[in-house]
């Protein structure tokens, strides 16, 4: 099964990418400065504390705002596999699919978690599952283009096992 | 569906592209003659990362021979497409900025999207898109003295919110668009952003034509929806009822009528950025500053969206206006629209801005408030060193 468990980070609706990173630090593209300054706009107490596996459980229109792919890749530098939202904005959703983080969606995730909780994804079968087992959410489904691309592990790695296959006929 | 784009759009993030480009382990594009690169976002350099960025950037525009490549100082990457006529009516047009859809001005289907996938479209030439579905709005009528494009699209952002156009296109019609010309079309392709757009339409019309008089236009043409095609929604607005908007602080849905923040302090008033850069926002601005002086404890700041802006600014004695009133004027790019340099905000200051975001933290610190208003707007607000309405300045010119 290939899930990730960890403590979910619960924010409210349209958390922007200036939040999630802000645009004073978009100079700098190496993994552990985006990861020191993740999530800054909104959660102060993220980049510290977060760990391999964490959750960020989202309201409505996750990552509105600017197209900046440093938004997913602090994410992902920070540990984080997976997000769960109520809804997202568009960019940031194709974003995440090309870097390899699950988005997945969720309204019934958002009302039955709460923040610093500890919980499960499985991520092939998308659901969430709290530590003790007593609450499980299916999670909405990810587009069968996207779930190619995860599969792979993002855009790079999916386009170039696309090429290498048609290249071998 | 899978989509060939006719042009591709970058800007500093251009890096990250070529970085994402490399891992493919292709040579070279697919077409470098799509590929437009602008350096816009952090002009000139404003820290030593920046300048190690840009010329990594100009390495690479050589070795892939990219033609339409604009060093520092030409000004921001939307404004170009339109200005130098290299985004034309019909096409798609991709690019790793949210305010690609300013380029729908001129009646292309442009969209925004991220470095990488910036990276696979260099790559295979190719974009994968879901047809959108369309929400109609129609702006009839005639705005009144001292209301301008923006003042529509902030009422259109706090009409839908954030998340009302997620996905879609936005197509703009009715009567307004036989008075709009194409930077006020701009302004409302570029703010349809802050609604979630996927892409923002002005069908091209006799405006956008002439706009292209005398350029190639083999391969493209205008278009619009079919006639009764099924819209997703239907929106028609009276402009003739919107008054001056100011919308803030921190969300773009959270605006209202001047009138609502008359006499708040600011102490920094910004003009500039894809959304109210050109020139028609500097000369609206000019009607007020001239003559007149921006209040103490206010900076005005201006950052002409293009050199041709500039330039034309120049030869029309609108910088000599902004600057004996006592603005300054920033070197034409994004300037401090996004919080990187050229105006960052301290702690417990309020900006008013012609720009197109103010969310907390926007202008570099989480403590200062933005304020979004049209050109005319901000123009008033330095000269009273407080939020006002433009209307009390323009009468003896309108």
């Amino acid at each position: 099964m290939k899930s990730c468990k960890g403590r979910i980070w619960k924010l409210g609706n349209d958390v922007n990418t200036d939040q999630i990173i802000p645009g004073r630090y978009l100079d700098n593209y190496s993994p552990s400065h985006l990861a020191s300054h993740a999530l800054e706009g909104a959660r102060k107490d993220f980049a510290g504390a977060v760990r391999a596996g964490d959750i960020v459980l989202a309201g409505r229109n996750f990552g509105c705002g600017s197209s900046r792919e440093q938004a997913v890749m602090a994410l992902v530098h920070s540990g984080v596999r997976s997000v769960v939202a109520q809804s997202y904005a568009r960019i940031f959703y194709r974003n995440a699919i090309n870097l390899g983080l699950y988005a997945f969606s969720s309204a019934e995730a958002y009302e039955s978690f709460e923040d610093g909780e500890v919980a499960v994804i499985d991520l092939e079968a998308g659901t969430i599952t709290s530590e003790d087992r007593t609450r499980a959410v299916r999670l909405g489904s990810i587009p069968e283009k996207a779930q190619e691309i995860l599969k792979y592990g993002g855009l790079v790695p999916y386009i170039k096992a696309t090429l290498a296959k048609s290249r071998d006929g | 569906m899978e989509a060939a784009p006719d042009l591709v759009l970058s800007h500093e993030n251009t890096y990250l592209v070529n970085r994402s480009f490399k891992q493919l382990g292709i040579e070279r594009p697919w077409a470098p003659d799509r590929l437009v690169v602008v350096l816009d976002h952090r002009t000139p350099a404003n820290t030593l990362q920046t300048a190690m960025v840009h010329t990594e950037i100009r390495r690479m525009v050589r070795e892939f021979d990219i033609k339409n490549f604009f060093d520092v100082g030409e000004g921001i990457c939307h404004d170009l497409l339109v200005e130098k006529k290299l985004a034309k009516p019909g096409q798609l047009v991709v690019g790793a900025d949210s305010h690609t859809t300013t380029a729908g001005a001129v009646g292309a289907f442009a969209t925004g999207v991220g470095a990488t996938e910036l990276a696979g479209v260099w790559a295979t030439g190719k974009i994968w898109l879901k047809v959108p579905e369309t929400i109609q709005i129609d702006l009839n009528g005639h705005l009144s003295p001292g209301c301008f494009a923006k003042d529509i699209a902030l009422h259109l952002c706090s009409a839908l919110g954030p998340s009302g156009a997620d996905y879609k296109c936005v197509e703009f019609g009715g009567s307004y668009m036989f008075d709009v010309s194409v930077a006020g079309r701009m302004v409302l392709c570029n703010m349809a952003t802050e609604m979630g757009a996927k892409a923002a339409l002005v069908p091209a019309d006799s405006t956008s034509m002439v706009w292209y008089s005398g350029v190639d236009m083999s391969g493209c043409g205008p278009v619009r929806s079919d006639p009764g095609a099924r819209m997703s929604a239907h929106h028609e607005i009276d402009i003739s009822k919107i008054p001056p908007m100011v919308s803030g602080p921190h969300r773009v849905e959270e605006g209202s009528s001047v009138e609502r923040l008359e006499g708040k302090p600011v102490q920094q008033a910004f003009i500039g950025t894809c959304t109210n850069g050109r020139l028609e926002d500097l000369v609206a601005a000019s009607w007020i500053l001239r003559g007149r002086k921006v209040a103490p404890g206010c900076r005005l700041l201006v950052a002409p969206a293009t050199r041709a802006v500039l330039s034309d600014a120049l030869d029309m004695g609108v910088v000599q206006m902004i600057v004996a009133a006592g603005g300054t004027v920033l070197p034409p790019g994004c300037g401090p629209c996004l919080g990187a340099h050229e105006g960052v905000l301290a702690p417990g200051e309020t900006c008013i801005s012609s720009s197109n975001r103010n969310f907390r933290g926007r202008m570099g610190c989480e403590d200062a408030e933005v304020y979004l208003a049209s050109p005319a707007t901000v123009a008033a607000s330095a000269v009273n060193g407080e939020v006002t309405d433009p209307r009390r300045y323009l009468h003896e010119e309108l």
